[in-house]
């Protein structure tokens, strides 16, 4: 029933108005008119408003009721009879076209149905900037249970039994960090949250701090009162402008309600955060350069030991955590180290959030228990690959990881079992790769990252990395010769070997797993000067196939330089000399005939 | 701050919440992350402005959240109507959130080939009904 009729929405796309040949518009005006109502009920162009099938529809305001629109005589009466009485219309109501029975429930959704959310528990939930929602979603509860019911020995000790391991790649137990840290009795201490998330193909952090950055400055607070700092300061990369204004608004709204600043919820404790935003170097994710870079200085990363927890920024012991093992703390507290612990595999608890990129269908941000098999994340939950191509290689871990197989698909995803593998867990970026990927290309991308982003503090690194570039290009560009492969070896296992932060030491794996898993790909590079994915475009003949061709003349009408000539019915000839190799021809050719 | 502020906060939200639902004010999440602002979400968030303007209705509420997770699928926004199970959309345009502003936020009948799922992912609630 509408009792009253502010406005009156219509649908003005062309399908219904060659639908049922209704000048909507001009009927709706003249029936008002007829009616005295006139100018005062305004009209409102609108798109579709319910079906197609079923229009043209019009829709009263407030309330939303639609109605069919049969005939012009129908619809001026229900009109009429509508407005005399403001009560049951004559015309139809609309019966719901499609029901909402017919949306899947969320928890059948491949991609939602395998998560399970811990650190993204508040995703696309609530509002960021709002610190009343948060707290109404259980925020800073946690922060409370420690601040009032424990002792900073005792959330030490559940963060132990939690089994929590850094999430920023290398896996070091947190626990033991914290302990570490608080052991140190020099003060002031410091506490640092990584946020500086640098490699390609990861965006699980800007996330975090973009959809719930409470929960990033709760796990730092609470991570203040364990180790005895007064002081935290979160390192965002400065390509994060979201994620940055988030926390900017989640300090100042969190200083406002007393959970930063003097005395933290009445406790007496003292704490603050500051952010320091970072200058795009990806050696600053690396802990002690990241330290340097807050103090002012070139972010390097320097030798270690003595560790951060015993002398690091400043000189001081400092606890640095990424934003994802921050995020944990509070569920830990709230819920306790043991339910924690029962999450997950043995020596890997809780869950990882990582981004799913590349060839898949869903691409997007899944958290999972630590133990999933790679499978189960790419085929399920990730929807298996984008389009018809095949699934060739998976990439974990960033510059630093390695790819692997289909046969190692099975492999449960944990801290160890990625090790052994070859690649590692990283940050959380995993990379799917099709059949188009050329695998040596894979390689040398991720080699000329590391080469661009080495801060050149030591020589294995800095000329190491370079060599290795060469050789690379080398084999792609089909000059590579036999001696190239135990080459590309020899430098990995130095630079592994005698590298000097973890950077270094990491930026061979990609190299070095693809060489294990792909060597007939680089074998083909060079013994054969043939590119398998044909990617390489130096190995590309760029020649007609008339086997296959099928005198289609589809590559000659995409050729941006017209190197290729083509009549009917005839093969098409492409002149080298004029061709460009842009690679268009072989996109377009359905036959690959093109070689 | 005290146990009993924190506990004045959360309850002072979900009550307003609740009164909202009871007034039948319809809620509509755009997820807006940088992913979601990169494919569109904030033409979406200004369609969704305009068209309330349009329409002159008082009774939704418009939120901005982070990305819900599913990039592929962006930009996406969740209607939440009261007594009616929340519904995700996903890889909207202009248009399309137009024809589910009519059809799902004003009429009640969602727009099912536009919809990824309806419900709220496991650990999450709406705070106020349960």
């Amino acid at each position: 029933m509408i009792s009253s009729v502010s406005r009156i929405a219509y649908c003005a796309s062309s399908k219904c108005k060659f639908r049922k040949h209704i000048d909507m518009k001009g009927l709706l005006k003249k029936t008002l008119d007829e009616l005295g109502y006139g100018e005062r009920i305004p009209l409102v162009e609108t798109d579709c408003l319910i079906s197609c099938y079923q229009g043209p529809s019009i829709m009263f305001l407030p309330g939303g009721k639609v109605f069919q629109v049969l005939t012009e005589e129908n619809f001026t009466e229900t009109l009429k009879g509508l407005f005399s009485s403001l009560q049951h219309p004559t015309s139809p109501l609309l019966s719901e076209p499609r029901t909402a029975k017919e949306i899947p429930g969320i928890e059948s959704v491949d991609f939602f149905a395998k998560q399970r959310l811990i650190v993204l528990r508040n995703r696309g939930h609530i509002d960021a900037e709002n610190i009343e929602e948060y707290i109404a979603h259980d925020g800073y509860l946690g922060l409370y249970k420690a601040l009032t019911a424990m002792t900073p020995e005792e959330v030490v000790g559940e963060v132990k039994t939690s089994g929590l391991r850094g999430r920023g790649g290398a896996g070091f137990p947190t626990g033991r960090k914290w302990d570490e840290a608080r052991k140190y009795k020099t003060y002031p201490k410091y506490v640092i949250c990584n946020g500086d998330e640098g490699d390609p193909g990861a965006f699980m952090d800007r996330s975090v701090m973009e959809s719930d950055p409470h929960a990033v400055l709760e796990g730092m607070i609470i991570c203040g009162y364990a180790t005895g700092a007064n002081q935290g300061y979160i390192y965002v990369r400065a390509e994060y402008p979201l994620a940055l204004k988030m926390l900017r608004t989640a300090i100042v709204k969190a200083r406002e309600k007393g959970f930063l600043g003097r005395n933290v919820m009445s406790t007496g404790f003292d704490f603050d955060i500051e952010i320091y935003p970072g200058a795009g170097a990806f050696v600053c994710g690396e802990s002690t350069a990241l330290m340097f870079s807050v103090e002012g200085k070139r972010g390097m990363p320097r030798t270690k030991p003595p560790r951060s927890t015993e002398s690091g920024l400043w000189g001081k012991p400092t606890c640095l955590n990424n934003v994802e093992t921050f995020a944990n703390i509070p569920q830990i507290i709230i819920n306790g180290g043991d339910w924690f612990r029962r999450i997950g595999a043995e020596d890997s608890t809780g869950t990882k959030v990582f981004s799913l990129t590349g060839a898949v269908k869903n691409v997007g941000l899944v958290e999972v228990p630590m133990g999933t098999d790679l499978r189960t994340i790419i085929f399920d939950i990730g929807g298996g690959i984008r389009g018809n191509a095949k699934f060739k290689a998976v990439q974990l871990g960033g510059p630093s990881g390695g790819c692997l197989t289909e046969d190692e698909l099975h492999l449960p995803v944990t801290f160890d079992s990625l090790q052994e593998a070859g690649a590692i867990m990283g940050s959380g970026g995993i990379v799917v790769m099709d059949d188009s990927n050329c695998m040596v290309d894979v390689a040398r991308f991720f080699t000329q990252f590391c080469v661009d982003e080495s801060c050149g503090k030591c020589v294995p690194c800095r000329v190491g990395l370079k060599v290795m570039l060469g050789t690379l290009e080398k084999i792609i560009t089909g000059k590579g010769e036999p001696e190239d492969l135990k080459i590309l070896e020899k430098q990995a296992h130095h630079i592994q070997a005698t590298s000097h932060c973890g950077l270094g030491q990491a930026a061979p794996n990609p190299v070095l797993s693809t060489l294990r898993y792909f060597h007939h790909e680089y074998e083909a590079h060079i013994f054969e000067k043939r590119c398998p994915a044909r990617v390489c475009v130096d190995l590309i003949h760029f020649e007609i196939d008339r086997e296959k061709c099928t005198k289609c003349g589809l590559c000659s009408k995409v050729c941006p330089v017209a190197a290729i000539t083509w009549e009917k019915k005839e093969y098409p000839v492409l002149d080298k000399e004029v061709c460009i190799r842009c690679k268009s021809c072989i996109r377009a050719c359905k036959f690959k005939a093109i070689i | 701050m005290t146990m009993d502020e924190l506990k004045k906060i959360k309850e002072s939200y979900i009550d307003e919440r609740r009164k909202e639902i009871d007034e039948g004010y319809i809620s509509v999440d755009v997820h807006m992350g940088t992913c979601g602002i990169a494919s569109g979400a904030k033409n979406i968030h200004l369609a969704l402005l305009e068209e309330m303007g349009k329409a002159a209705v008082t009774n939704v509420k418009l939120k901005i959240t982070g990305c819900a997770g599913l990039c592929s699928m962006e930009p996406m926004i969740t209607v939440l109507i009261p007594g009616a199970s929340p519904v995700k959309y996903g890889k909207l345009d202009v248009k399309k959130v137009r024809e589910i502003f009519y059809s799902h936020i004003l009429g009640g009948h969602p727009k099912v080939e536009y919809a990824i799922g309806h419900g709220l992912e496991s650990p999450q609630k709406r705070v106020g009904i349960e």
